[in-house]
């Protein structure tokens, strides 16, 4: 049963071939037998995903159902679940249970989606390695040694172990789309504002952002067809009309018009994923697609600008974290100030107070022109560039990283290093455009991805561009078979 | 620009983070690695640029000044670090 995609699962419940709560018991016994070895959640919820499967298959019986009832999803740790441990991967947290759901949990469960339990991130959705968890690193299920990416590698790295058939995942500089890179999965992250974040512990508000974590995009549009939409609760989302996601899947390329940024294949992006990128463009172009070569000149500023305009919003809101009303409280405190410095000191992790230290740094008098100011100047370049760009293209192609995921403790003391693996995907959340990654290619065993970047609210095509060579080609189906067999034993 | 480690003496009380003595020095000098990859911006000429907060540039909506939360005391008193008889316990150093 774990073979299979959402699109499949939907048609074996909607026939009778297995029932939700059969399915979900699959899926449970699966992660105890092999997540102690990867490591990709949390928080299990077995008791609740059973009896979620219970009302599932009465819904089934009844008749009273969405394509997704009865499926079993993992939710990235970030969204607040009532009643089930919600710890974004912090100490600071290990002891919080939201007493509400987050927007894309309720919706989800109103769907008679079943939730199996929470994944693994980086702390507070720091990082793209995994590797600053309170809880651990994430083993890449296609290479032991390796980190998944993050900051959702315990969502990518349940769905690429067939541990879960998808998962909801969040992206702030790319978290969603690089570890589906380096796990071989296919990520989704929507426009600003497509998705409520309503729920999700915010880490910066301008740039998070939920989406779908599957095998493919015919999957993502099923998900997405639940996660979008606006809020009353989330006044940053949008009042956007929300497709069928999944009736424009199979539309015609022809006539595409394909953006390639000739500043997304410069130094730094490993050879391979190169050929493999332009591979995937050739497959392309036999495909009807018309490709450009364009400009997206500011592309080497979008780490420096995010790395003043992340940090900064997270002190903010990471503020409130403060030993009083939930959460870690530090023990014996002498007074006040004790309590607060002492109980953030011991509840985050290294990364996290570097980055609160960083935008407390960036927002202090005195340099607030020179820092947060400018970043918000470069922040519209960089929008303007894709803005110029979408005049001529579709949408834009390129590798969604520049190199395979690389091993656990390679990057972990060099901070600069990792934040550069996120070149290609930073700039997509600046200027809050839809962005994806599907898997391309497999470079000595390891995934390599695509990016595809869209317009405004033009997740419709991006799935549309993505299914279409899904329907080609054969990637996203490759597994860590190997591996995972290894494990099973 | 770069920091010294009496900045970080100065901006950890603001963030409200003990920062351990022996460990300013080491912590001076990984946010003066970011510091320096992030100048590059200052080179870029953003004089007539508006500053960009939103991608969108979406403004707050507004919404009728009605009461829309329930009252949720027995879910709040649950995860409160500790409560007695309804009432929230806190260090004595918070009045």
């Amino acid at each position: 049963m774990h073979n299979k995609t959402l699109a499949e699962l939907s048609k074996g419940l909607a026939s009778g071939d297995f029932s939700s709560s059969e399915l979900t018991k699959h899926y449970i016994g699966r992660i105890k037998q092999l997540d102690p070895t990867f490591n990709s959640f949390i928080s299990v919820t077995e008791e609740q995903a059973l009896a979620q499967a219970t009302a599932a298959d009465s819904r089934i019986a009844s008749g009273n159902t969405t394509p997704l009832t009865g499926i079993p999803i993992a939710h990235k740790d970030i969204f607040c679940t009532a009643g089930v441990k919600t710890s974004c991967g912090s100490k600071m947290l290990d002891n919080f249970i939201p007493p509400y759901d987050a927007t894309v949990v309720e919706k989800f469960n109103q769907s008679g989606v079943v939730s199996l339990g929470k994944t693994n991130m980086d702390e507070f959705a720091m990082g793209s390695s995994n590797e600053s968890s309170f809880y651990g690193v994430v083993k890449n299920p296609w290479s032991l040694n390796c980190v998944p990416g993050g900051s959702s590698g315990g969502s990518a790295a349940a769905v690429a172990a067939q541990l879960a058939p998808a998962s909801t995942g969040t992206d702030t500089g790319g978290s969603i789309r690089q570890p589906a890179a380096l796990c071989g999965i296919t990520g989704l992250k929507p426009t600003y504002g497509r998705v409520s974040r309503y729920g999700m512990i915010a880490f910066a508000s301008s740039l998070d952002q939920a989406g779908p974590m599957t095998r493919t995009a015919e999957d993502a549009a099923m998900m997405l067809n639940i996660m979008a939409g606006v809020d009353e609760k989330d006044s940053t989302s949008m009042d956007q009309p929300t497709p069928d996601y999944t009736e424009q899947l199979n539309d015609d390329l022809t006539g595409l018009r394909i953006g390639i940024p000739k500043e997304y294949f410069g130094e730094g992006l490993t050879p391979a994923i190169e050929q493999a990128v332009q591979s995937a463009i050739k497959e392309y172009q036999s495909l009807g697609a018309i490709v450009k070569e364009i400009s997206l000149p500011n592309t080497a500023l979008a780490v420096p600008c995010y790395y003043i305009i992340a940090p900064s919003e997270a002190s903010a809101n990471l503020s409130r974290f403060d030993g009083v009303r939930y959460g870690y409280r530090c023990e014996d405190p002498e007074d006040l100030l004790d309590l607060y410095t002492r109980t953030r000191e011991e509840g985050f992790g290294d990364e996290v107070k570097r980055r609160i230290l960083i935008g407390t740094y960036a927002l202090s008098a005195g340099f607030y022109d020179a820092y947060y100011k400018k970043a918000q100047q470069i922040r519209r370049l960089i929008k303007n560039d894709f803005a110029a760009a979408f005049e001529d293209v579709d949408v834009i192609m390129g590798p969604t990283v520049p190199n395979t995921a690389f091993e656990i403790g390679e990057k972990s003391n060099d901070p600069v290093s990792m934040y550069l693996e996120d070149i290609y995907t930073i700039p997509t959340n600046l200027a809050g455009l839809p962005g994806m990654s599907i898997p391309a290619g497999i470079i000595e065993g390891k995934p390599a991805g695509l990016q595809l970047i869209g317009n405004y609210f033009d997740e419709g095509r991006l799935l549309n561009v993505a299914h279409k060579f899904q329907q080609a080609t054969d990637w996203h189906l490759q597994t860590p078979a190997s591996q995972i067999k290894r494990v099973e034993r | 620009m770069s920091i010294e480690k009496s900045d970080i003496e100065k901006i950890a009380p603001l963030a409200r983070i003990r920062v351990d003595q022996s460990a300013v020095p080491e912590i001076a000098n990984r946010i003066n690695d970011i510091l320096k990859m992030v100048d590059s911006m200052q080179a870029v000429d953003t004089a007539d640029i508006e500053p960009m907060a939103n991608p969108l540039d979406a403004v707050q909506r507004l919404r009728v000044d009605l009461v829309t939360e329930c009252n949720q005391r027995e879910a709040f008193q649950a995860i409160a670090p500790q409560v007695e008889q309804g009432l929230y316990l806190v260090p004595k150093v918070i009045e």
